[in-house]
């Protein structure tokens, strides 16, 4: 499996760690509530097909949205999570 | 026996090799099976269940009989197909799941009571009694069961894995695969070709048919040298392509070494990661048996198979040869077994009405029905026009058309087609992205139409890679049109086999029918079928076939059949080439390694580093004694310690205050330049990450540390938190952890030690609890913390990597002056203990702020990560178990880490569990073992007495329940 | 039928033509009492004591594909109660009893081999873990003994212990884990199920989810509506598919888990071993093939499928943990969907929707628990009420913080489990 670092190019997947769902980069306001965080923190739509999930590129230490597929595992695209974030 | 004039091996060139403890001879070029052949071997295995005797059936890798033991004690090899292993001078080949002799075989006895083995019989008895499957069922079963025996030695020989990078990897050498290579390689292409065999060729080494006018491996040799020619062409042999993975990623087995004696410092294998632009899957086609009454006997075998001795060994496999088939492809082996002087007994063919030219009698519209000859073939059973016909033969080649070679094409979730036509499966389109089939693995079977294939595919991936497709003349040849009438099994009532290896039956697929096991996987997965080592590469589309016929579907209704890699076995010394011994893991050492090495300190592991447990003092025996003293040195005069270990994060920017105190619960925007802070770090669910100190060097400059273990972790959480969270913070931060060497100097000399190095002596004024900043330590750039991870007066000095060592052993001098000297990973556990202090023992994962009396760390006047989320009501459930120190008061006075605490009185059971120990310290300073440990509303129980019950190691103490820091609770210690 | 030796025999000798099926194919009928979506273990499992511990047998298990065809057919096939926090503590306790009951309660052999489950430990501070692990165990009433370095010597003397990157300091043993035979549990409970009147409809995808006012009223499915009043969902791996049918959500990511099978060998390995610092284990099966696995290939996923790095570690951890077996050659490899939660623990509980259940959340450890949580689910779907070993798998855990089993205390990030 490989995996596109918007820096370093198409990695092999060891380069990676891989850290979920990439809602975790929505974190809601402290007073949100519980069931707000409830679904940031544990619930997913975990859906098969087309996902956006976070990697990490260990050796240049830069956070990835990677636009893929959990059927196929085919890979359409990654950004910068710090682009996605801003 | 040998045919003269035939073949490929190098008749100047005789190897000698054993089979049994026999000697035989072969030539250069033989495998193991065409040399046993050649000298008339027939016996060579025994099947699985019942132990019915084998010889060799196929010519390839996917052999499901002949499986022998080759090499010698830590190089045995079990499992070997014998049609595979290259012969080499001295070649040791054992036969196996004998017992005692492959020709005397007492297992053998389970043929006999076949009618109770059976499919699936062992799910309805050897129930009662219970306790006797463990007992006596099963034993008996295992050691009846297995095939090869491992030596019982460490594998002892070498082996590697490597990288490969290409635009198009080419998966086999035949026709198709060949002119795939060389149009993709003339066309200037980065290509792999990789060809499980020894020798380029495929099916042009097995057949009498010619290209351009050569013979076939004429041709080959012509084209293996453009090949070679090509720079930009990397040929493999003796590399099979096991797995096709995500993203173009193969995984391929080359074999290097299998074939010589003494590997001369080759690796035995070496597994590949090959990743493609494209690849091109010519891996051809597997021929199929037919299932008639005893058609596993020695001697009965893949038509093609036989073509393949004939051609590539000038190896006849019998004297008198029959052939069954129901396809022209089986005339051919007639016609060239007849040509080669070879009595041809008869030629079977299922097909009514068909003629064959030749010197042999053809029977058409006839079936085997039977064979016979106890260890091996002698006769077959012909019917024919409702009787029958004996007919002598020593060897049986039959045909049953044959099995595009899908599997790869199968190991992304792709199913294969069927196609009526072929009544075979073919590869389902795009069944692996980048992947394109060709030649006989589409199903195209004559010799010219895979070569015109193997064209039409590399020009479609070259189409893809954008590059200029060259014009490539596609060579004549023979251009037969395939055909045939399936026929899957021969009416009959004795058994039939489908899968020879695991001994599955047309029997057994009914009986799976007839008990509702109707679905294919049931059925699989009920009779065995499928699961022996040739993972039912001759046999699955057979077994298919004849649920379909008893369950009256057609095939494509019935199921179809699929393969997971890899497609052959590998070893699993080569998956794992590079990890034994200390190749697992990296080691890191730190800069005082060689000095604590030196002083025979026992180095242990602390995550990938190696840290020194204790320093043995002359007349020190046990390791208590070491840590004793070196606990008490450090109370009483000064030790040192390499700290190196925790992770160090250089922090600077504007903002970086305020990051910090978005990752930490406390502020560290707050904290003056030149002090020190400690700080708890949440993860986001509430719960303890790490904890450390953070130092403030500079207006925009700090340095953190962390624990050694949570080092990686914490760094990528800091990453996550700055680029996924707060990207508008202006702050930047990178890991120092190995840029610099950091010690503990610990005790109350521990000043005086430190001003014997430093060019400034310090006093308690310039450098107060808690103080840091830069220092000049004989003469280089340091950093001094007053921390304390002892509750000593107490210091952490660091000076860049390249002078650890030096400054290590110039403190561990002056220490020792000074009453004092290196302390390790035990003595430090022990004073952190009568400190109270927590490490990853206490905050496990599990563990909350609360849980460790640090919930008022977490600051009320900002957020930060992990807040909102600790504040869950189960997080701060005053029920929850709590930190306490322990300590022992009744007559026993052991304490252990892992045992769990109860009321006194109350049974040591689930239901009245009050908590568990986990840190346990023999304290010389108290003269008594402490603990840490955590109980149900701890800080509460202050004074109460708890019962530790270790059931493992049998120990029962009576604890008083206290605060955890025993040692110097008001801290004037650390500040004095 | 019953099934006995003797059975064996007789129809041995008559040429095996009087075996029966093992179970019907019943078409759905329109209106059940209850429906199980799911024939995996779970499904069977908790169609079975419905049927037969609460008189339920106007009940039908729809299963998509083939009965056993998940995980339950796709795994390594450990058996154990080694587990050291309460909640799961009591609940594979329980499991592991019924375990050894089974084969009598369903008339079927499943081979469980209480063979031994040897877990190594590497370090001073995971040897403390194991202790307080292994109390906990004899706390429940189960069994676990705690090695040195000898007593693993003892028990596994051809580990490599003198080159090893990570020493084996000792083990924690636990005499009563082991194996089974992991379609045979499926076909186990399936047979026994059917024998009690529960309908087993094969290739019935459902579709949807009919609720009302609140309240489940059926579901549709690919061989049509079927009604029913109450739906239990056993469909780990596919949890948030069928939820989101539901219209909810749930605390789950799914992810691939690899496992492999060497060539047949005569016996070497008389254990199940796992070599935590190297995310491994082992077991030999009777038929001889070197069964292993470890860690998740860590990406979510709904392949069925993993891929070269995973594998390569987990032999690599093979190798390096001991040496004798680097001949044997690997086979076959497989992957398998894990529903992961986020404290790698369970979920047995019912829904915000009156009528539907939800069971859920195995991540990679739910061979062993199928029959406590078919028995366990069945409880909850035929009395309303948890059924005590269950009884803290609640759904609501992660959003109150009460009761979180995160066995291995990695929080909130299910890859990570």
């Amino acid at each position: 499996m490989r995996v596109t670092c918007p820096h370093c190019g198409e990695r092999d997947r060891r380069e990676f760690t891989y850290q979920g769902d990439a809602l975790a980069l929505f974190r809601p306001e402290p007073d949100a509530g519980p069931t707000v965080w409830d679904d940031y923190l544990h619930n997913r739509g975990n859906q098969p097909g087309r996902v956006r999930d976070l990697w990490y590129h260990d050796p240049c230490g830069t956070w990835v949205v990677v636009e893929r597929d959990t059927v196929t595992h085919e890979v359409f695209g990654s950004e910068a999570a710090a682009e996605v974030a801003r | 026996m040998r045919i003269a004039g035939k073949g490929l091996v190098d008749r100047a060139a005789e190897v000698r090799f054993t089979f049994d403890g026999k000697w035989y001879r072969g030539f250069a070029g033989d495998t193991v099976a065409s040399a046993l052949l050649a000298n008339d071997v027939r016996l060579v295995a025994r099947s699985f269940k019942y132990h019915r005797p084998r010889g060799i059936f196929g010519a390839g890798s996917e052999e499901p009989n002949a499986l022998v033991t080759v090499g010698r004690g830590g190089q045995a090899s079990p499992n070997t197909r014998a049609t595979v292993q290259e012969l080499y001078e001295g070649l040791a080949v054992v036969s196996q799941n004998r017992w005692p002799y492959l020709d005397r075989d007492l297992m053998a006895v389970n043929d006999l009571v076949a009618p109770f083995l059976s499919a699936g019989f062992y799910y309805k008895t050897f129930m009662w009694p219970r306790a006797f499957w463990e007992k006596l069922y099963e034993p008996v079963i295992r050691r009846a069961a297995g095939l090869g025996a491992l030596s019982g030695e460490p594998d002892a020989d070498t082996y590697e894995k490597a990288f490969a990078h290409c635009d198009l990897l080419v998966i086999g050498s035949g026709p198709a695969g060949l002119m795939a290579a060389l149009t993709a390689g003339r066309a200037g292409a980065d290509v792999i070709l990789a060809e499980e065999d020894a020798r380029l060729g495929g099916r042009l080494l097995a057949e009498d048919e010619g290209v351009d006018g050569l013979t076939g491996p004429e041709w080959v040799t012509g084209v293996l040298a453009e090949l070679e020619a090509l720079p930009n062409v990397r040929v493999m042999t003796r590399t099979t392509v096991t797995g096709a993975y995500d993203q173009g990623t193969y995984g391929a087995l080359e074999r290097v070494a299998h074939h010589l004696g003494d590997a001369g410092g080759r690796p035995l294998e070496c597994f590949w990661r090959i990743v493609a632009q494209r690849a091109v899957l010519a891996a051809g086609a597997l021929e199929r048996p037919i299932a008639f009454a005893d058609n596993d006997r020695p001697g009965i075998m893949a038509a093609g198979a036989v073509r393949t001795y004939l051609h590539r060994y000038g190896v006849s496999p019998g004297a008198s040869v029959a052939v069954f088939g129901n396809n022209d492809d089986a005339h051919r082996t007639a016609r060239d077994l007849a040509a080669a002087g070879v009595e041809v007994a008869a030629v079977i063919d299922s097909r009514a009405g068909v003629s064959v030219d030749g010197d042999f009698e053809v029977i058409s519209g006839a079936t085997v029905t039977g064979t016979k000859g106890r260890l091996g073939l002698s006769e077959i059973e012909v019917s024919v026009n409702g009787g029958t016909r004996k007919i002598v033969a020593d060897c049986l080649a039959v045909s049953g058309g044959w099995n595009p070679t899908v599997h790869l094409t199968c190991h992304m979730n792709g199913r294969p087609e069927w196609r009526d036509d072929i009544a075979a499966f073919v590869p389902s389109g795009d069944a692996v992205p980048g992947m394109i089939p060709a030649g006989a693995t589409v199903g195209v079977f004559s010799t010219a139409g895979c070569l015109a294939d193997g064209v039409r595919a590399a020009a479609q991936a070259l189409g893809a890679l954008e590059i200029a497709v060259p014009d490539v003349a596609v060579p004549e040849a023979e251009d037969r049109a395939y055909v045939l009438e399936p026929i899957w099994r021969v009416a009959g009532t004795r058994r039939a086999w489908l899968d020879f290896q695991n001994d599955v039956t047309v029997k057994d697929i009914e009986l799976a029918a007839k008990e509702n096991y109707r679905s294919v996987e049931h059925m699989k997965r009920y009779t065995t079928q499928g699961m022996a080592p040739d993972q039912g590469k001759n046999s699955n589309v057979g077994a298919l076939a004849v649920l379909a016929d008893v369950t009256g579907r057609a095939i494509p209704e019935t199921g179809t059949t699929t393969f997971r890699p890899p497609f052959v076995p590998v070893s699993l010394s080569a998956l794992a080439a590079g990890a034994r011994d200390k190749g697992f893991a990296p080691e890191r050492y730190t800069t005082s390694h060689p000095a604590n090495v030196a002083r025979q300190a026992p180095m242990v592991e602390a995550g990938m580093w190696y840290r020194p447990s204790y320093f043995p003092a002359p007349g020190e025996v046990t390791w208590r004694e070491s840590c004793d003293r070196e606990v008490t040195m450090v109370r009483a005069a000064v030790g040192v310690s390499d700290v190196s270990t925790l992770g160090k994060i250089d922090i600077q920017g504007p903002d970086a205050g305020a990051f910090l105190d978005f990752v930490y619960t406390n502020m560290f925007s707050t904290l003056k330049v030149g002090r020190v802070r400690y700080g708890l770090m949440l993860r986001e669910d509430g719960h303890v990450m790490d904890d450390g100190t953070t130092a403030r060097l500079g207006e925009q400059h700090y340095v953190m540390t962390t624990t050694t273990a949570a080092a990686g972790q914490v760094m990528r959480h800091l990453e996550f938190v700055h680029q996924g969270l707060r990207p508008d913070l202006d702050v930047r931060f990178v890991s120092v952890t190995e840029q610099w060497a950091q010690f503990a100097v610990a005790g109350p000399k521990s000043r005086a030690l430190l001003n014997t190095v430093l060019d400034a002596p310090i006093d308690d004024e310039s450098w107060p609890f808690m103080a840091c900043g830069a220092v000049s330590v004989a003469g280089v750039a340091g950093r001094l913390f007053r921390i304390s991870f002892s509750g000593e007066h107490a210091y952490e000095v660091a000076v860049p990597a390249r002078y650890g060592e030096a400054l290590y052993r110039f403190l561990l001098s002056q220490a020792e002056v000074l009453g004092g000297g290196p302390y390790g990973m035990e003595a430090l556990n022990v004073l952190r203990i009568e400190k109270g202090f927590i490490t990853h023992s206490e905050i496990t994962g599990r563990v909350t702020a609360f849980d460790i009396g640090m919930e008022r760390m977490i600051s009320a006047k900002k957020d930060c990560i992990g807040k909102t989320a600790a504040a869950r009501p189960g997080l701060v459930d005053p029920d929850r178990e709590r930190l306490v120190g322990l300590r022992p008061v009744g007559a026993v006075k052991q304490l252990t880490a892992g045992a769990h605490l109860f009321n006194d009185g109350a049974p040591a059971r689930r239901e009245h569990d009050q908590g568990y120990i986990t840190s346990v310290g023999w304290s010389p300073t108290f003269d008594s073992y402490l603990g840490l440990g955590f109980l149900r509303r701890g800080p509460e129980r202050y004074g109460e007495k708890v019962k530790m019950v270790d059931h493992l190691r049998g120990v029962e103490t009576v604890c008083e329940v206290c605060n955890p820091v025993f040692f110097d609770p008001e801290g004037g210690r650390v500040r004095g | 039928m019953r099934y006995s030796g003797l059975r064996v025999i007789m129809e041995g000798l008559r040429g095996n033509t009087g075996w029966t099926p093992a179970w019907r194919d019943p078409d759905p009928k329109p209106e059940y009492d209850a429906i199980i979506i799911g024939g995996g273990g779970h499904g069977l499992a908790t169609a079975f004591y419905l049927a037969k511990n609460h008189g339920m047998t106007n009940i039908a298990v729809l299963e998509r594909g083939y009965l056993g065809g998940g995980n339950v057919g796709r795994n390594t096939t450990i058996v154990r109660a080694n587990y050291g926090l309460p909640g799961n503590s009591e609940f594979y306790s329980h499991s592991l009893k019924l375990w050894e009951g089974m084969e009598q309660e369903l008339n079927y052999n499943v081979m469980h081999s209480q063979r031994g489950i040897i877990n190594l430990f590497h370090s001073d501070g995971a040897r403390d873990a194991a202790a307080r692990r292994g109390n906990a165990m004899i706390n429940q009433g189960d069994d676990a003994i705690l090695l040195d370095r000898d007593g693993v010597r003892k028990l596994l003397p051809y580990l490599d212990f003198d080159n090893h990157r990570f020493p084996v300091y000792g083990g924690l043993y636990h005499p009563r884990g082991g194996t089974a035979r992991h379609d045979a549990v499926a076909w186990g409970y399936a047979r026994g199920a059917d024998a009690r009147g529960v309908d087993l409809i094969q290739n019935c995808a459902v579709t949807g989810i009919d609720i009302e006012d609140g309240r489940v009223v059926g579901v549709q499915t690919t061989r049509g509506a079927i009604r029913a009043k109450k739906v239990g969902m056993a469909v780990a791996g596919r949890t948030s598919q069928v939820a989101e049918m539901a219209g909810f959500r749930v605390p789950i990511e799914s992810h691939v888990l690899q496992a492999f099978v060497t060539e047949g060998l005569k016996p070497v390995i008389d254990h199940v071993i796992t070599f935590g610092a190297g995310h491994f284990y082992i077991s030999q099966s009777d038929k001889g093939g070197l069964v292993f696995g470890g860690d998740l290939d860590l990406y979510a996923s709904y392949a069925a499928r993993g891929n070269l790095p995973t594998a390569e570690h987990v032999v690599e951890a093979a190798v390096q943990l001991m040496p004798v077996i680097g001949k044997a050659r690997m086979l076959r490899s497989w992957g398998g969907i894990m529903d992961m939660s986020p404290d790698g623990s369970p979920i047995i509980d019912r829904t915000h929707i009156e009528g539907l259940y939800l069971n859920c959340g195995w991540c990679y450890g739910g061979f062993k628990a199928v029959p406590g949580s078919g028995y366990s689910f069945a409880h909850l779907i035929a009395t309303d009420a948890h059924h005590a070993p269950a009884a803290r798998y609640r759904l609501d855990r992660f959003r109150t913080g009460v009761g979180i089993m995160d066995e291995e205390a990695t929080g909130s990030q299910h890859n990570l489990h």
